[in-house]
């Protein structure tokens, strides 16, 4: 039992440690998009502010932020998860179109089917789009060796450009620019359905959706065999074949779950949210903020939930702060800033588990394997 | 390892991207922010005041964005208020994005279809605030719908077609096959008849609005069936239009805004133009003098008359003597001799008027 104490003890402090670095960036970084909004002639005590209002001001506004939250975690995960194999899965984007495509088309043609029952089609439908979409680079790459970054930057382009076809031809709702819209059934409960409070946000139930899955993502890496293999793939692959594990197997595995992540986002995003897809001019910019939240978070499940908020309140506190006369691009440069300084940590924790992986080297090259 | 530090100049090089997709659009509302002379600010609190939210496009987009923003700064620089400004980043964040700017402003202005159910909440939001929606209707108590008698301007074009043609075969290209584009189609079949009796019009959709290509082989196969001025309303197939007429030596008619800088060669005709920010101009007129009104019933129509619609020339190839044809049929259209037709059921009643 005092075992069990210890070792939940021990997790949560490191935990604690590994959110600590970011902290301190995000602050600092804070700090300095303070002098560049002052620099630009703007108040930074206006401008911040006009972000926190606008991201926390008021109930609605909260519920905004915690729907762009919820699309982040997703992505983030998705990013974080497939890093924790060694895999740098930029396809999310690809992977959130095709799982929003997916929905719509569960969405929309199942109509007739009992609530529960049609929701839950629809977001698994998205999902084992997304997965498949991932799944497909990932076997690539454990077949063929092509790298998983070009082929997963490839496939976002495929699946823009058929989402617009699909949404102009059997999908399109007659004369408009988007698709038909997915039938109520298929609608994931919103939260302004019974508070008052949230009555003019979009919040809905994904949200809690979204944080038990970044839990199971939690269990999964550290708790299970499987979870453990792909992380042994990431930390090195030669040992892990060495070791006798699979290692193409678990790339293929690894990048299937990543895709389900985004392919969910894209669902969730759907069925709670926009209720259609829209012909896209371009990529919707979700997977790519999801490579962000997960580099800011770590790419530690709980850290992704975390940091996405963070991602959330930047993003939609954002439009207050042009509102109030300080350029939107003023936002994404807080947002470079604090990734500039979270990557720079990731420099040191690659250093660190370099030295590590030496030592396990040089320990199975004296043939005493811990 | 390589791989590693590969990827992590991947992230590197995406950070950076963060910077460099903002650099260019800032100076925009930034720089003019600077130019009002604080001293003609009087001390009291302002008696206006409005805003504007811009669809993923944003302000540099040469088109509906710029064109609307022109439109509220001049009602702006009138009114000595000084107009805010939120663009979107993403097709969903219209909702909040309205309301942000609603809660700030009282008067919130937004262009085009895409707005229309983010307007219509966040109108029931803020009851008690304004809002003016551009090219689109919406059916609020406090929302002021601007659209514009788009077959008015076709018409205009249609006539500088009629006079143009030498084979007397002219082409329209349609983007999506519904009542909005069937305006244009319309107004400018009337117009061709009415300037030229003889002249056949060749009716073609491509089905999207986004895909050139698309555009230029429905050109082309107007061009072979002898077509040797086409007209486009079709977003930006007519892009394909002018190339095709660039490549083939046809005149090409330009639509929304003056599109006469797409052709390499000048072969654009002439433009039919939809004047946005007369349209945003007028909202916020409205809003300044008390007589907003809101609702679909007082949705309000631009025409010739209200120099909502019209034609420009940039590449300055309609002949004087054809321009002064078209003055008359344009006097004609606004003092109301002629009742420009705007769907196909009025186009079939409607009596080619010719005016020398």
């Amino acid at each position: 039992m005092e075992n069990r104490l210890d070792e939940i003890k021990n997790s949560a402090k490191n935990t604690l440690k590994e959110i600590l670095y970011p902290l301190t960036a995000i602050v600092v970084s804070f700090l300095a998009g303070a002098i560049l909004v002052y620099a630009f002639g703007n108040s930074p005590k206006v401008a911040y502010k006009a972000l926190f209002l606008g991201a926390l001001g008021d109930l609605n506004k909260f519920g905004e932020t915690l729907v762009t939250t919820t699309t982040l975690i997703l992505t983030g995960l998705s990013v974080a998860f497939a890093y924790k194999c060694g895999l740098f899965n930029i396809g999310a984007e690809g992977q959130f179109i095709m799982g929003s495509v997916a929905a719509v088309w569960i969405g929309w043609a199942l109509e007739g089917l009992p609530p529960s029952i049609h929701v839950l089609l629809t977001l698994i439908a998205g999902a084992l789009a997304g997965g498949i979409w991932a799944g497909f680079v990932g076997w690539l790459k454990a077949k063929v060796g092509s790298h998983e970054v070009i082929n997963s930057i490839m496939m976002n382009y495929i699946a823009l450009n058929l989402s617009n076809y699909l949404i102009m031809t059997v999908l399109n709702e007659p004369g408009k620019a988007f698709s038909f819209e997915i039938a109520p059934t298929a609608k994931l409960w919103r939260f302004s359905q019974s508070f008052e409070q949230f009555k003019y946000s979009r919040l809905h139930i994904g949200i809690i959706i979204a944080i038990f899955v970044a839990l199971a993502a939690y269990y999964l890496l550290n708790k299970t065999v499987t979870g453990y293999e792909i992380r042994s793939v990431g930390f090195n692959p030669d040992a892990s074949e060495y070791g006798g594990i699979n290692v193409k197997r678990n790339i293929v595995l690894a990048m299937l779950i990543s895709g389900l992540f985004s392919g969910l986002a894209g669902a969730i995003h759907t069925a709670g949210v926009q209720y259609r897809v829209n012909n896209l001019f371009g990529l919707t910019g979700y997977g790519f903020d999801g490579i962000s939240v997960a580099l800011v978070g770590n790419n530690n499940p709980i850290g992704v939930i975390l940091s996405a908020l963070l991602f959330g309140v930047l993003q939609k506190g954002g439009p207050m702060m042009q509102i109030e006369g300080i350029p939107k691009e003023v936002v994404g440069i807080i947002q470079g800033i604090i990734l500039l300084f979270v990557a720079s940590n990731f420099v040191r924790v690659m250093v660190q588990r370099y030295k590590e992986n030496k030592e396990i080297r040089a320990q199975l090259k004296k043939g005493e394997v811990k | 390892m390589t791989k590693r530090n590969i990827s992590l100049l991947l992230v590197l090089v995406m950070a950076l991207s963060l910077f460099a997709g903002c650099a260019k659009p800032a100076e925009t509302p930034g720089g003019s922010a600077e130019e009002p002379a604080p001293a003609e600010t009087p001390a009291e609190e302002p008696k206006y005041s409005f805003g504007m939210v811009t669809d993923v496009g944003g302000i540099g987009d040469k088109s509906f964005n710029d064109s609307a923003w022109a439109g509220i700064e001049r009602a702006g620089k009138e009114l000595g208020v000084e107009p805010k400004l939120l663009q979107s980043t993403k097709q969903d964040d219209y909702p909040p994005n309205l309301g942000s700017m609603a809660q700030s402003v009282d008067l919130t202005l937004a262009v085009g279809f895409l707005f229309e159910d983010a307007m219509k909440t966040a109108a029931d939001q803020y009851a008690d605030k304004k809002f003016g929606v551009i090219d689109t209707v919406v059916d609020k108590p406090n929302v002021m719908s601007v659209t514009f008698k788009e077959h008015e301007g076709s018409f205009l074009v249609g006539v500088i077609a009629g006079l143009t043609t030498e084979s007397n075969i002219v082409g329209f290209v349609g983007g999506m096959d519904f009542p909005v584009i069937h305006k244009f189609e319309v107004g400018f079949v009337a117009g061709v008849k009415s300037a030229n009796p003889d002249a056949k019009v060749i009716v073609n959709y491509t089905g999207a609005f986004d895909n050139p290509d698309k555009g230029k082989e429905v050109a082309l196969t107007q061009f072979q069936q002898g077509a040797d001025v086409i007209f486009h309303a079709s977003g930006a197939c007519g892009i394909g239009v002018i190339q095709a007429a660039d490549e083939k030596d046809f005149w090409a008619i330009g639509v929304d805004m003056d599109q006469s800088a797409e052709s390499k060669k000048n072969k654009v005709l002439c433009s039919m133009i939809k004047r946005v920010d007369t349209g945003t101009y007028t909202v916020i007129k409205a809003y300044a003098d008390d007589t907003f009104k809101g609702g679909a019933e007082n949705a309000i129509e631009l025409g010739l008359k209200e120099e909502g619609v019209g034609y420009s020339d940039g590449g300055n190839n309609v002949p004087a003597e054809v321009a002064e044809v078209v003055d008359k049929y344009s006097d004609a259209i606004i003092d109301g001799t002629i009742v420009v037709p705007s769907t196909r059921e009025e186009l079939e009643s409607f009596k080619p008027v010719e005016i020398k």
